[in-house]
């Protein structure tokens, strides 16, 4: 593997530049849905439902929602949006063309993609917080927990950029890997409703570490497990990104 | 000294050879063109020099530099311009060219500068807030030699920079690639337009199913492998074995493409004494660049 520069930096600018030209096409994804989705399962479901601790409903989902939205951010800018620059309008071609490497090129999408998480978890927490939902100041940090998953999940989703052949493949990617997250990660229900090997099975899933700590910055309450879901999110972040440098670079380069 | 040297260059793929050891040797300053049919490895061979793609085998430098060691610094003072249109859609022209300039790292008001002066000088500054889409294909090929040029390059690489253009579109770009000449920038062209090589080139070289089978200036290569005239006969299947076999018993270099014959290296006294006669339709020309092409490529399709 050959390490990125500083570089990336330079196609950083780049897709922000064209977010700011473009972002409100994109808005009503990345906003008016999480939002939605919140307020319609958290106050219409939410009505009928009943937690053991006496929490609303809309509270225990909150925290998972802007986990879950950080992650399709960064999932569709790395896969659609990356493979239609790197496909259609032949971008990265022109970019290594000049000082910057494929890895800076990749390295600056995953980076982006990350802000983007950053971005849609920030919005989403302002509008948690005006609803109240918030209990500690530690949700501060989620921020950071969005662009710190984003890395995550950017470099998971151009891994697989890197190594599909159209458009169609990115079908499986949500259907079979993004949206069983969506559901089985803890999002909208405590873990500790599925059987036991569900519950085992839901912990190699790369958003259930991010969604418990999600929720511990939401109430400030921590405990020791919460470290090995830092560790499992700052290793998958390491393993992903080097591999997908690898396989970009294969890919460009040939 | 060589500005762009390659020794021994290869490129293979699972089951072809694209580039068979090629060497390449282009002077500071010149204008170089690679001529070749479909599939000859020219694409090939231009992506190794412009450290997109690393050779299977053999080394290059540019400007002394090795390729393999010092990708960034040489990228650094190339200039690309490819043949199919990779300008930033997403981004209006004069944005093309300012982001263009930060990947070279090129301060900002510096950038705004020099994105404006080119514009100006490929007479695209009315459209400097223009979506690409809205480009014709001249613009859009204006615009991709500005910004091939942003980084100020010593060497510009060029593919097809003429095809697809109407003859104003085409004179212009070749109008301004003479002033990049004078300027002393070396140019890298590949073309298949055999009038653009002869008429741009200090020197061509000629390379087929990815061997480099000749590198000249197009007029010793002309004289060379045909002659200053070819004389056409035409042929018709009444006479055509006779004139063939007289042709032959003479020596004489002629190529028979059906309905005429072409005979090159001749004189027409000499060719009407061969013969016999002056035959009915016998038509002299200059010989081109592309009587070359067709005599060391052949004439059936490659691909």
């Amino acid at each position: 593997m050959k390490p990125f520069s500083w570089r990336f930096i330079r196609m950083w600018q780049r897709n922000r530049d064209v977010f700011l030209r473009l972002w409100h096409a994109e808005a009503p994804g990345f906003v008016a849905e999480p939002i939605l989705v919140l307020l319609a399962m958290g106050l219409g479901l939410g009505a009928y439902v009943g937690l053991v601790d006496g929490q609303r409903y809309i509270e225990f989902i909150a925290p998972g929602i802007i986990a879950s939205y950080a992650m399709f951010s960064a999932s569709f800018e790395c896969t659609y949006g990356s493979f239609w620059r790197m496909e259609h309008q032949r971008t990265y071609d022109a970019i290594i063309a000049t000082p910057l490497s494929v890895e800076d090129v990749i390295a600056g999408e995953i980076f982006w993609g990350a802000t983007r998480s950053l971005m849609t978890g920030s919005v989403i927490l302002a509008v948690a917080a005006a609803f109240q939902l918030v209990h500690s100041p530690w949700a501060l940090l989620m921020p950071i927990l969005s662009f710190l998953s984003g890395i995550m999940f950017s470099s998971i989703a151009i891994l697989f950029t890197s190594l599909v052949p159209s458009f169609y493949s990115f079908n499986y990617f949500f259907t079979l890997f993004i949206t069983p997250m969506f559901f089985f990660s803890g999002v909208f229900f405590p873990l500790s409703s599925f059987p036991e090997i569900l519950q085992t099975l839901s912990w190699i899933l790369p958003l259930t570490p991010v969604v418990h700590l999600a929720r511990a910055l939401f109430w400030g309450e921590f405990h020791l497990n919460l470290l090995v879901a830092l560790v499992i999110i700052i290793v998958l972040t390491i393993l992903f990104f080097s591999i997908s440098l690898v396989t970009m670079r294969r890919r460009l380069t040939v | 000294m060589a500005i762009i040297l390659a020794q021994n260059l290869t490129k293979k793929f699972k089951d072809l050879l694209a580039v068979d050891d090629v060497n390449l040797e282009i002077e500071e300053g010149e204008c170089f063109g690679l001529l070749g049919p479909n599939g000859a490895g020219k694409t090939s061979l231009v992506r190794m020099i412009t450290a997109v793609s690393p050779p299977t085998r053999g080394n290059i430098w540019v400007l002394g530099k090795d390729l393999k060691v010092y990708p960034r610094q040489v990228k650094a003072i190339l200039g690309v311009v490819p043949q199919l249109d990779n300008l930033d859609p997403d981004l209006t022209v004069l944005q093309n060219l300012i982001t263009f300039a930060r990947y070279f790292a090129i301060p900002k008001k510096e950038a705004y500068h020099r994105s404006t002066e080119l514009l100006r000088l490929f007479q695209l500054e009315d459209k400097h807030n223009s979506r690409i889409r809205e480009l014709s294909g001249g613009m859009k090929r204006r615009l991709l030699l500005a910004r091939g040029l942003i980084n100020q390059p010593k060497i510009i690489i060029l593919d097809e920079p003429t095809i697809g253009l109407d003859p104003q579109a085409r004179h212009l770009v070749w109008q301004k690639l003479g002033e990049l000449k004078a300027q002393g920038i070396t140019q890298l062209i590949c073309t298949q337009n055999m009038e653009e090589a002869a008429t741009i080139c200090d020197r061509v070289a000629i390379m087929h199913q990815g061997r480099m089978l000749t590198q000249d200036t197009p007029r010793a290569l002309v004289s060379r492998y045909v002659g200053d005239e070819v004389l056409e006969i035409e042929a018709n299947s009444r006479n055509r074995g006779k004139i063939i076999e007289k042709l032959t018993s003479r020596g004489l270099d002629f190529v028979d493409m059906g309905d005429t014959i072409q005979v090159c290296h001749v004189s027409r006294d000499e060719l009407a004494e061969c013969l016999g006669s002056f035959p009915d339709g016998l038509r002299q020309r200059s010989a081109t660049l592309e009587d070359v092409f067709f005599r060391l490529t052949g004439r059936t399709l490659v691909e």
